[in-house]
């Protein structure tokens, strides 16, 4: 049999999978739920793991926590706070729309305990990066409460899912939900009453932190889930770089979990903060559809 | 048609200079440097091989290219016989013919050399390889024709149609698709097996794409030949990273032979304070963010990164002058590279130190960074250095650089490049715990390029460490053969 090129080509075309929206949910007023087909990662995918995704060609790479997945129906959930171009032009695809590539399961898996009693605490987006995390300890038979927080009722997320999986205590900044108060009021609390084996804290650089700072006098072990810029997510590029117990660790492939009690969260929030500039300069131009000069 | 020339004719024609873009112009532009031979400089080229009855010229190259006889019928005008015989002998000409360190391999064999200067082997492989590549359809038309009935064969002495036919399609799993996996997929695909590239990143072509710059090797022409590869029918899926998507012993369960060529991979850092303040890059992500993402590119691409106005790059290789030169292309006002040793040490191509040179880079010889150094908003504005001399020779027989006491001073710069090199990247072997490692976490191989593992093959960086394209395209065609035979057993 001979080929034509056209034929070669076709068929070499035919392995470029197609991540489609399946469903897409608002969650709160800057954060979306896409379902996206990615039928490999949602067989294999362990709590704590995360993908790559970018959306089209000349997108950025953008890592994102696997925050449920169907492996019946082949779907992984993307949860993503939209705050700049790239997470911006990500939720405002539709079903139906695909995503050009998404890479994964990145990451270790999470350390789950086996028994006992976890506290699950989700900042913001960061809770439903705690979910999974919560499914796999429910999962092990290990008691969960989780506290989950956001500025007032409209910004909290996962909470019926949660529920699912044991007690959840809500709380918001203005008390318009829930208790008022930051999600830390409510921790101390808990982990005062004692009984609390570890802790799982994943949020905003700030509250991940002041987590930390209950956990730590308290004795309290405390893993942490880290968000730092990432490219390749295998290693290569080293742009994730953390410090943990005064070493220097790569996130994506040694993390993204870490023990919190060793994080240097002052040099992460830092780093975070590096493309602040570009990424004003993006929002402005995509909003203004400004003449894009490449920069010089 | 010009009748034969003799040898004395031959030796009065001297070294054809590869035409180049303008110093001045190309530092501030990301287009390629070289910009190849007309026709007319490359047969007069040609014409100066001597065509020795022994070539120690093939000895010279790692794929062990058939140099004398495509330079032969180059010099007879038969480009298309050319491209072919080149392309029978190796898979990426266009690549090799402008990244090997020819200086080193087959050009320093050339007994032209002896008295005067060696053929460019380099650019008369660049110029059959980017005829072949604008001339695709001439070449497709006589490929069928030329396996059956040229002279052309291979070592291997079996017409590859033939070979294709007879073979049953045994599936060949490579992982990644960088200059040695590409290599192998190329050799597997002609001897007839079924051969699919698992390749971590979006876009195919490892170090090709993400590491080696555009000004040095355009993305456009890895792309063809990447489309040369899929077109005869080498499969290529993305986004796939053996060691988290699938495992090696996954890919063993599902094809008949691995052969892994994931790279080197981490990139390793000089352990001093302050290397992690915003405006420190290892090599690997200031590369990766201007070549793969496009970040040059900025705002129209949506990757960005940092453009300082001084940068220092650490290092002295082929890295370190990419991203010293890419730094310069960003609109850096310096871009400094600081080196332990002196210039006679630079481990980095000759070609490219000149290139550097005439493009405005600085040099700071015998320096050694010992601190980052940052303002209280955690930039970086300088590296602290100290001066070293050259001491005993060390291990690898070069001067051991040692400091010299009370010599500190600083080096004012805003973004410090990090090229000092890589190490193997656990990501893959740690989900395969059978397979032999040395200490450094490098795959341990047999002469064939086989593992300890019956079946699984490796080469490239993985197994040499940071080495060349060259080198790992060697051993993507030596496992191939292997790979040949062991199936051929089974």
């Amino acid at each position: 049999m001979t080929w034509t090129s056209r034929q070669r080509a076709e068929t070499a075309r035919t392995f470029i999978v197609m991540h489609t929206i399946l469903t897409r949910q608002q969650l709160s007023p800057n954060v979306t739920r896409l379902d996206v087909r990615a039928s490999r990662i949602a067989q294999i995918r362990q709590p704590g793991q995360f993908v790559i995704v970018r959306r089209a060609d000349d997108s950025e790479r953008i890592p994102l926590t696997i925050a449920d997945a169907d492996p019946t129906a082949g779907s992984i959930a993307l949860v993503i706070q939209s705050v700049g171009k790239s997470t911006g032009d990500l939720v405002a695809l539709q079903p139906g729309d695909a995503v050009r590539d998404i890479v994964g399961p990145l990451g270790h898996a999470t350390e789950l305990i086996a028994t006992g009693r976890a506290l699950c605490i989700g900042g913001g987006v960061g809770t439903a990066v705690v979910h999974p995390i919560a499914q796999g300890l429910h999962r092990r038979g290990v008691k969960v409460t989780s506290i989950i927080g956001g500025r007032s009722k409209e910004w909290v997320i996962f909470e019926r899912e949660l529920q699912q999986l044991g007690e959840v205590v809500v709380c918001t900044d203005d008390g318009s939900y829930g208790r008022k108060g930051f999600v830390t009021d409510a921790a101390k609390e808990i982990i005062a009453a004692g009984g609390v084996d570890i802790v799982y804290a994943v949020g905003p650089v700030p509250m991940m932190r002041a987590v930390v700072g209950l956990t730590r006098p308290a004795g309290v072990a405390t893993i942490v889930s880290l968000n730092p810029v990432m490219i390749d997510g295998t290693g290569m590029c080293g742009g994730c770089r953390v410090t943990v117990g005064n070493e220097t660790r790569f996130a994506c492939v040694d993390g993204p979990e870490f023990d919190g009690l060793q994080v240097n969260f002052e040099e992460l929030q830092d780093r975070l903060s590096t493309y602040r500039e570009f990424e004003q300069r993006a929002l402005a131009c995509a909003k203004d559809a400004c003449q894009l000069e490449p920069a010089r | 048609m010009p009748g034969k020339i003799t040898t004395k004719q031959r030796l009065q024609i001297g070294r054809q200079k590869m035409p180049e873009q303008n110093s001045a112009a190309r530092a501030s532009n990301f287009e390629e440097v070289n910009l190849g031979f007309t026709e007319q400089l490359a047969l007069l080229e040609a014409d100066r091989c001597l065509q020795c009855k022994d070539p120690r010229c093939i000895k010279g190259c790692p794929v062990s290219v058939n140099i004398p006889r495509f330079l032969d019928l180059l010099a007879q005008g038969r480009v298309a016989d050319a491209a072919q015989s080149l392309l029978d002998d190796n898979a990426l000409p266009g690549i090799t013919g402008r990244v090997c360190p020819q200086e080193t391999q087959c050009e320093v064999e050339c007994v032209r050399g002896a008295k005067g200067q060696p053929v460019g082997i380099g650019y008369l492989e660049r110029y059959v390889a980017d005829w072949a590549r604008t001339h695709r359809d001439e070449l497709a038309a006589r490929t069928t024709l030329s396996a059956r009935t040229s002279q052309l064969k291979r070592p291997a002495d079996r017409p590859l149609a033939d070979l294709a036919v007879r073979t049953p399609r045994k599936g060949v799993a490579i992982v990644g698709s960088g200059p040695s996996g590409l290599t192998a997929a190329g050799e597997l695909t002609r001897r007839g097996y079924d051969v699919t590239i698992y390749e971590a990143l979006h876009k195919p072509g490892g170090v090709l794409v993400y590491g080696i710059p555009e000004f040095r090797l355009p993305k456009k022409i890895v792309a063809q030949e990447v489309q040369r590869l899929q077109e005869s029918g080498v499969k290529i899926e993305c986004n796939t990273v053996i060691g988290r998507t699938y495992t090696v012993p996954e890919l063993r369960e599902r094809f008949d032979a691995v052969f892994i060529a994931n790279g080197a991979g981490l990139p390793v850092f000089m352990n001093v304070p302050g290397e992690n303040l915003k405006g420190v890059y290892s090599a690997n992500e200031y590369l990766t963010r201007v070549n793969l993402m496009a970040a040059w590119q900025f705002p129209r691409s949506d990757t960005p990164v940092l453009q300082g106005r001084r940068v220092a790059v650490v290092g002295g290789g082929n890295v370190a002058m990419d991203s010293v030169r890419t730094a310069k292309r960003l609109g850096a006002r310096e871009a400094i590279i600081v080196y332990r040793r002196t210039r006679n040490e630079l481990p980095a191509r000759t070609e490219e130190v000149h290139h550097a040179e005439e493009e405005g880079i600085a040099f700071e010889f015998l320096t050694a960074p010992v601190e980052v150094l940052g303002n209280d908003k955690r930039w970086v504005t300088g590296l602290k250095c100290i001066r070293m001399k050259l001491g005993a020779p060390d291990a690898s027989g070069r001067a051991r650089p040692e400091p010299v006491a009370g010599s500190e001073f600083v080096l004012a710069c805003d973004v410090v490049v990090v090229a000092i090199g890589t190490r193997a990247n656990p990501l893959l072997t740690a989900t395969c715990p059978e397979l032999k490692l040395n200490k450094y976490g490098n795959i341990i191989v047999d002469e064939s390029g086989m593992t300890n593992l019956p079946g699984v093959f490796a080469g490239g960086d993985i197994v040499r460490g940071a080495a060349t394209v060259i080198l790992a395209m060697g051993d993507g065609k030596r496992a191939a053969a292997a790979m040949d035979e062991f199936l051929t057993k089974v």
